[in-house]
């Protein structure tokens, strides 16, 4: 069998990518990645979709067109819940439908539910019935999950000392990549947001370079354990059950009470439903706080000399803060 | 205590009533206005979905009539309003509005949470009374919701302009004036009366559009434009898909009264266009459509606020099915910026596909 499967680089790839590369790579099935984003995909991402999706709904969009030619099968998963009693958006489980909309008849799309809201064993099960999709053997999809376990658990360990996903991915097959764009002495300032709308380099106008070229020292959620962020969220007067929304709040919380971080940028991207209940709450306890803030919100037509100039009044802010 | 609650349509009828029946001081909120929203979208985040707005309208409203303590339902995910309490709460905090928030909604650890709620609001009512009390403001509820029905019915066919929404309007305020509940029964005979004594032509031809989408914009009147009977002075019978009294025997009585129409059955409709729940109504909208398709109405309208997650599937996937079961679609997003012209303008253009369609059909048939 040589079939290959696509897997858009939108979304949740950043989070997931070295399991699910490890995971078909074990069941000797081929994956495609579509590139990195570029005007062109934006663009068809943007035609297919209604104006009311946010920016990364159509940026996967545009992905997954992009791969609908290429690629015998793609990977959208419904991701419908990552942990126990939490979602991720409403948007995520019902993409596959909305994709189908709008991909040629006949493109085959593997939307296999993961949904952990009961429990977070569940997991096995849904990679189970993913691998059933190319092999019959259940004791291979066994191993292969343990090995893409195992593989996720590395790349989480170099994203907790300080590299980002696309240093990581690098990192976790060859050892040894120093985290570059360290500079000492320069202010370190948390950027967050979320993963897809961070690490895209199109949408997010290269933010993480930017500021590093100007002797930043950027840190994000990405670089911090789990059960930090769950314990810094427990102040809330309702645990909040958006996945994603928690990584956020609870990054932010963390940071904004570090010493060391200067300021926090915030990166959403418009009209996303969670992130402006979240973002209010942001918003609103850092101002208790006193530490610089700005938000940044993305959308297909964020021109490029406008973030700058915020990030440039921004950092200025910074260094008259620090004297 | 004094307690207030936001408005969504006529809710408040089986609201107040329920509190009143039990002995609980309530203060309304004045009615959605321009004023409300304005304060709403104010002090909301500028994203937040159009429901959150007005009820912090509402709230402020109320709080400069003397209210401090705040009903209101929550949920647990992945719609926003679940979490529309706490932001809400954190605003008014800021504002410096001094208000105390009870929500209603499924307890995150024991059943006990929510029955202290309960108890924090009726005081010392026994629990019989309680569930008396549920039961009366419910009972109008579901004669509101008939009555609507009714006019529904009534409005495109009415003779004289405007005698549906005279006899509703009198209607309705017989049932708002009902305090016991012996009186409901001979009341409902009343009001039925009343508003089938319209003089209606009943062979007139009309148009069937059947409203689907988000529940706050399909109830509230203020902010779907008077939708229903706007319809129907165009000419069209106008079918919700949602009404509050369904919703309540859905999901806060676990559909206790099978004979009510439930959100099961337009869930089942939905695959294969959506195959699993989204939150909020967007798996019912598709659902609903799809019924109204079966059922042979001209045409759907899908309401929703802006920003709103489940129903932006929903809307993504709504032009397939209008598509494969041919029954035309309109969307209309209502947010703090929609105007009343442009809107009206979409509905006769819509109302105009719709009748030129059916004429269609007729010759060559």
């Amino acid at each position: 069998m040589h079939e290959t499967v696509g897997i858009p680089r939108a979304l949740l790839f950043y989070e997931y990518y070295p399991f699910w590369k490890t995971f078909f790579d074990y069941l000797g099935i081929k994956t495609i990645i579509s590139p990195n984003t570029n005007q062109k995909i934006l663009e068809e991402g943007v035609k297919n979709c209604v104006d009311e999706a946010c920016l990364p709904i159509k940026l996967a969009t545009g992905h997954v067109m992009y791969l609908a030619s290429r690629a015998d099968y793609i990977f959208v998963p419904r991701i419908v819940s990552l942990a126990p009693r939490e979602y991720i958006c409403p948007k995520f489980m019902g993409f596959p439908d909305m994709v189908r909309q709008c991909v040629p008849s006949g493109t085959r799309l593997i939307d296999t539910n993961i949904n952990l809201y009961r429990h977070r064993g569940e997991e096995y099960r849904c990679y189970q019935e993913l691998g059933k999709y190319f092999v019959k053997n259940p004791f291979k999809i066994r191993t292969a999950y343990q090995k893409s376990v195992k593989k996720q658990e590395d790349y989480c360990s170099l994203l907790k000392k300080g590299l980002f996903p696309e240093q990581a991915m690098k990192a976790v097959d060859r050892h040894n990549v120093k985290n570059k764009g360290y500079n000492p002495g320069g202010p370190v300032i948390a950027v967050i947001g979320h993963s897809y709308n961070l690490f895209d380099r199109h949408i997010s106008m290269d933010l993480i370079k930017v500021l590093q070229k100007k002797g930043v020292n950027v840190v994000t959620a990405e670089n911090l354990p789990e059960e930090t962020m769950r314990s810094e969220t427990s102040i809330l007067p309702k645990r909040l059950f958006w996945t994603l929304g928690q990584k956020m709040l609870g990054a932010a919380f963390h940071y904004m009470k570090q010493p060391e971080i200067s300021g926090i940028i915030y990166v959403v991207s418009f009209a996303c439903g969670p992130d402006s209940m979240v973002g209010e709450i942001i918003e609103r306890y850092i101002k208790y706080e006193n530490t610089p803030f700005l938000k940044l919100t993305l959308d297909e037509h964020t021109g490029e000399a406008g973030v700058i100039t915020r990030i440039e009044a921004f950092l200025d802010m910074v260094y008259w803060k620090a004297g | 205590m004094r307690v207030t609650f936001p408005h969504m349509g006529d809710t408040w009828i089986g609201v107040k009533a329920m509190l009143e029946y039990l002995d609980v001081e309530v203060l309304m909120p004045p009615p959605c206005t321009k004023k409300t929203m304005v304060l709403g979208s104010e002090h909301a985040p500028e994203f937040a979905c159009m429901p959150l707005k007005l009820n912090l309208g509402n709230y402020i409203e109320a709080s400069e009539l003397g209210a401090n303590t705040i009903m209101m339902t929550g949920g647990c995910g992945p719609c926003r309003l679940g979490y529309y309490a706490q932001v809400q709460d954190t605003i008014l905090q800021d504002l410096g509005y001094s208000y105390k928030m009870v929500v209603l909604e499924p307890p995150e650890k024991h059943i006990t949470e929510l029955f202290s709620k309960i108890r924090y609001i009726t005081g010392n009512n026994s629990w019989w009374k309680v569930i008396k009390g549920i039961h009366f403001g419910y009972s109008k509820i579901k004669m509101v919701d008939e009555l609507n029905k009714k006019a529904c019915w009534a409005r495109p066919r009415e003779i004289n302009r405007g005698d549906t929404d005279r006899a509703l309007e009198s209607a309705k305020q017989k049932i708002i004036n009902v305090e016991y509940t012996k009186d409901l029964s001979a009341v409902h005979q009343e009001v039925l009366e009343i508003i089938d004594q319209v003089p209606v032509d009943k062979d007139r031809d009309v148009i069937k559009i059947g409203i689907v989408g988000e529940i706050f914009t399909l109830l509230e009147p203020f902010i779907n434009f008077d939708i229903e009977r706007r319809l129907g002075y165009m000419g069209a019978e106008v079918d919700r898909s949602l009404n509050l009294s369904e919703w309540i025997n859905d999901h806060l009585f676990l559909s206790i009264n099978k004979k009510m129409r439930s959100c099961k059955e337009s869930r089942m409709a939905s695959p294969p266009y959506l195959n699993h729940n989204v939150g909020g109504h967007g798996q019912e909208t598709i659902g609903s459509t799809v019924l109204y398709a079966r059922r042979n109405f001209d045409g759907v309208i899908q309401l929703l606020p802006f920003t709103c997650m489940p129903e932006i599937v929903a809307q993504t996937i709504l032009p397939g099915v209008s598509n494969e079961l041919s029954i035309p679609v309109l969307t209309l997003i209502m947010d703090e910026h929609s105007g009343e012209a442009g809107t009206v303008t979409r509905l006769e253009a819509f109302m105009d596909l719709l009748s030129r369609k059916k004429q269609k059909k007729e010759v060559l048939a």
